[in-house]
């Protein structure tokens, strides 16, 4: 025992004179060539991984020919348009250099060729007849958020978002009650053929839906649940991701209670939902929070199970989109950009909780 | 990182939610109160866990355990049929067809060429990306775990792409690598010719590639990481004081000591890697031509988007993919036990 407790405080004193060791070597010790290699990899890191969901967002609020450009510009510009008395429509404003070589923003009416006709938008009677090589566009950075607001009229992407939403919701709280049930169980009670179940719990582990999707279809056909969205939810339904998770998690809790519970003539059910489930809170909201990021994003199994338009989640919509709408990338930037929106929440907020439980169970 | 006194805006708000949904829960629980008493006067305390697992096995019975009876039924039979009985058996039929090769090196020379041309990407692919992987996330992995500033924003920099779907980030990259996109932009500014990233097979790969790595190494970066932070601080020290030279330290102490957590990343990235469909259906979509046609594609396509779906030849593919896969974990499970000891 002596010898032990000796180890903890020279363990404990060694841990100090790092503490001390750290504050003096922090800011006068020279830089290690390592060091500044280091912050050169961070620096092209951020640049690497932000820099694409960067670019997408910015993209999406370019209007359909600025993003025809090329070399596109980083910031989303726009023409600028001047509504000219007795011209029915706004003109293009453009910045011109007169044969004089005075400089004036003049509108441009129509274009013949390689001249253009223009007028000056403060003195409209005021006509010029100008190569088309003298003028250039006046732009000013311009979010065009009509990429957004029309592609939610014109087609189903509300629907999909909001059976996105349905599936996401409904799959993690069902996730989350019978994930909860079978750990409760396979963590509290000694049974016959719990060896057998955890087995099996294992055993599912190590089946992914790729390598059993034409018999799940057929199950899911016998059911009758071809297109609907439980046939998206119901599968994925019992994670042994979860099972583990949250058993691994209640047999640290004090059997002390459980027994207090069956004292006040609790029944099991009751021990499970008013005295286990909430202290399993924490692994649950990891649980929860994996269950969200999984469905959100699912992609293959509703790919092959949902057919009709109606029924598409979000993914599957945008991945029709991209086949069906090549030319119009502007609607279909803002799409990717609203279904990424969700994801960066959960990210900003609960970054820490996720990380922690990847680093606590190996899984995602 | 903790702050015990001091709970933020964000923490009330939560709790509140929590308190909020803490309640609404309850309700559908109460409800069961009832009928869960009297079942269990039915059948006594002792037999209660069963009827906690059957939710869950239920599930797990009609969508794991039955598909993987059905999967080895589907491939000993044959015909257009979706339902069992009505399909005519073949024996290894399927599984003959599937590996009729002339030779099993060249795609070209197999009756079922698309899956061998899917089992030869694959192969690529997985040995590519499987290598980046680990030198990247473990790189990255250092470099987090050096004395550095910022070191939760760098983390979480790198770990966001995790989070994204594979629709959403096969889109950002097609939207960058497409012919006026970023890249070429890039690439002729600095006076080179625009390159079709998706027309070229070896180009084609290498993106697929790319994106898979960029997606998915913050995950195994978080993993090495915690391997990296349990090293005990005192070896660090120690070889600090005998003045150690870095490259030193890393080989002698901190790749030894990682090693666990290495097989684990290479295990883990291997099963997932030979999975891939997601990303690489989206970007390329196997093209051009099948140049990064992998074999989990192979088996959508045959049992669903082609014209003759043919889910006995599907079914055979996937119980061979099973196979590697269980080989796999066999092998993972066999050197995290080797471990242990």
């Amino acid at each position: 025992m002596a010898s032990l407790s000796l180890g903890r405080l020279s363990l404990a004193r060694l841990s100090l004179a790092r503490l001390a060791g750290q504050r003096r070597g922090g800011r006068g010790a020279p830089l290690h060539w390592t060091d500044i290699a280091a912050y050169a990899y961070l620096a092209l890191g951020v640049l690497l991984m932000f820099g694409p969901v960067a670019w997408l967002v910015l993209s999406s609020f370019k209007t359909q020919s600025a993003l025809l450009e090329f070399p596109p510009s980083f910031l989303p510009f726009a023409q600028q348009e001047v509504s000219v008395p007795g011209q029915p429509q706004p003109l293009p404003l453009f910045r011109v250099t007169l044969p004089d070589g005075s400089v004036r923003e003049l509108a441009q009416v129509r274009r013949i060729g390689i001249m253009a006709q223009m007028v000056d938008p403060k003195d409209p009677a005021l006509e010029f007849s100008i190569p088309i090589d003298k003028r250039e566009p006046v732009r000013k950075v311009a979010f065009a958020v009509e990429n957004y607001t029309e592609p939610l009229a014109q087609f189903a992407f509300l629907r999909f978002l909001g059976n996105s939403v349905f599936v996401t919701v409904v799959a993690t709280l069902i996730t989350l009650l019978i994930n909860s049930m079978a750990a409760y169980a396979l963590a509290i009670y000694e049974f016959k053929g719990k060896g057998a179940a955890m087995l099996a719990v294992i055993g599912t582990l190590m089946i992914p839906i790729t390598i059993i999707l034409v018999p799940v279809y057929l199950v899911v056909t016998e059911l009758g649940l071809v297109n609907s969205l439980w046939a998206v939810i119901l599968p994925g339904a019992a994670t042994p991701t979860g099972v583990f998770l949250l058993r691994q998690y209640m047999l640290t809790l004090p059997r002390d209670l459980i027994e207090a519970g069956r004292m006040d003539k609790a029944s099991e059910w009751q021990i499970y939902w008013r005295i286990v489930m909430p202290l399993t809170l924490p692994a649950l909201s990891v649980l929860a929070i994996f269950s969200v990021m999984w469905r959100w994003n699912e992609f293959l199994w509703p790919l092959a199970v949902l057919t009709k338009t109606e029924v598409y989640t979000l993914q599957i919509g945008l991945n029709a989109f991209q086949g069906e709408l090549q030319t119009q990338w502007h609607y279909l930037l803002a799409m990717t950009v609203v279904t990424l929106i969700p994801v960066t929440l959960v990210f900003v907020f609960l970054q820490r909780l996720i990380t922690t439980g990847i680093g606590s169970t190996g899984m995602k | 990182m903790p702050s015990g006194e001091r709970i933020g805006l964000r923490g009330r708000v939560g709790a509140a939610l929590g308190a909020v949904a803490g309640a609404l829960a309850a309700l559908p629980m109460r409800l069961l109160d009832g009928p869960m008493q009297a079942c269990q006067r039915l059948i006594g305390a002792g037999r209660m866990p069963y009827v906690f697992l059957v939710p869950n096995f239920v599930v797990f019975g009609l969508f794991v355990f039955l598909p993987i009876a059905i999967n080895i039924v589907f491939s000993v039979t044959g015909g257009p049929a979706l339902f069992p009985s009505e399909r005519p058996y073949v024996g290894a039929g399927q599984y003959a067809y599937l590996f009729d090769c002339g030779s099993y090196l060249d795609p070209n020379s197999c009756r079922e060429d698309h899956f061998w041309r899917g089992v030869a990407n694959t192969a690529k692919f997985v040995l590519f990306q499987v290598s980046a992987m680990v030198l990247f996330s473990l790189v990255t992995a250092l470099v987090l775990n050096m004395k550095i500033r910022g070191r939760g924003f760098f983390r979480a920099v790198y770990f966001f792409p995790v989070l994204l779907s594979p629709v959403v980030v096969a889109l950002i990259w097609k939207w960058i690598l497409q012919r006026d996109g970023l890249l070429n932009a890039a690439i002729t500014t600095l006076g080179g010719q625009k390159v079709l990233f998706f027309i070229d097979p070896s180009w084609a790969m290498f993106w697929a590639v790319f994106v898979s790595v960029w997606a998915h190494m913050g995950f195994y970066t978080l993993i090495l990481l915690a391997g990296l932070q349990a090293i005990p601080a005192d070896l660090y020290e120690a070889a600090e004081m005998d003045a150690t030279p870095r490259w030193r330290v890393f080989r002698r102490i901190t790749l030894p000591l990682l090693w666990p957590n290495m097989i684990v990343v290479i295990v883990l990235a291997l099963i997932k890697g030979v999975q891939t469909f997601d990303e690489v259906f989206v970007l390329t979509g196997g093209g051009p031509g099948t140049a990064t046609l992998m074999v989990v594609q192979y088996i959508y396509e045959t049992a669903f988007a082609n014209q003759v779906q043919n889910f006995g030849l599907a079914a055979a593919a996937s119980v061979v993919l099973g196979l590697v896969l269980f080989l796999l974990t066999l092998a993972q499970l066999a050197l995290a036990r080797r471990k242990e000891s």
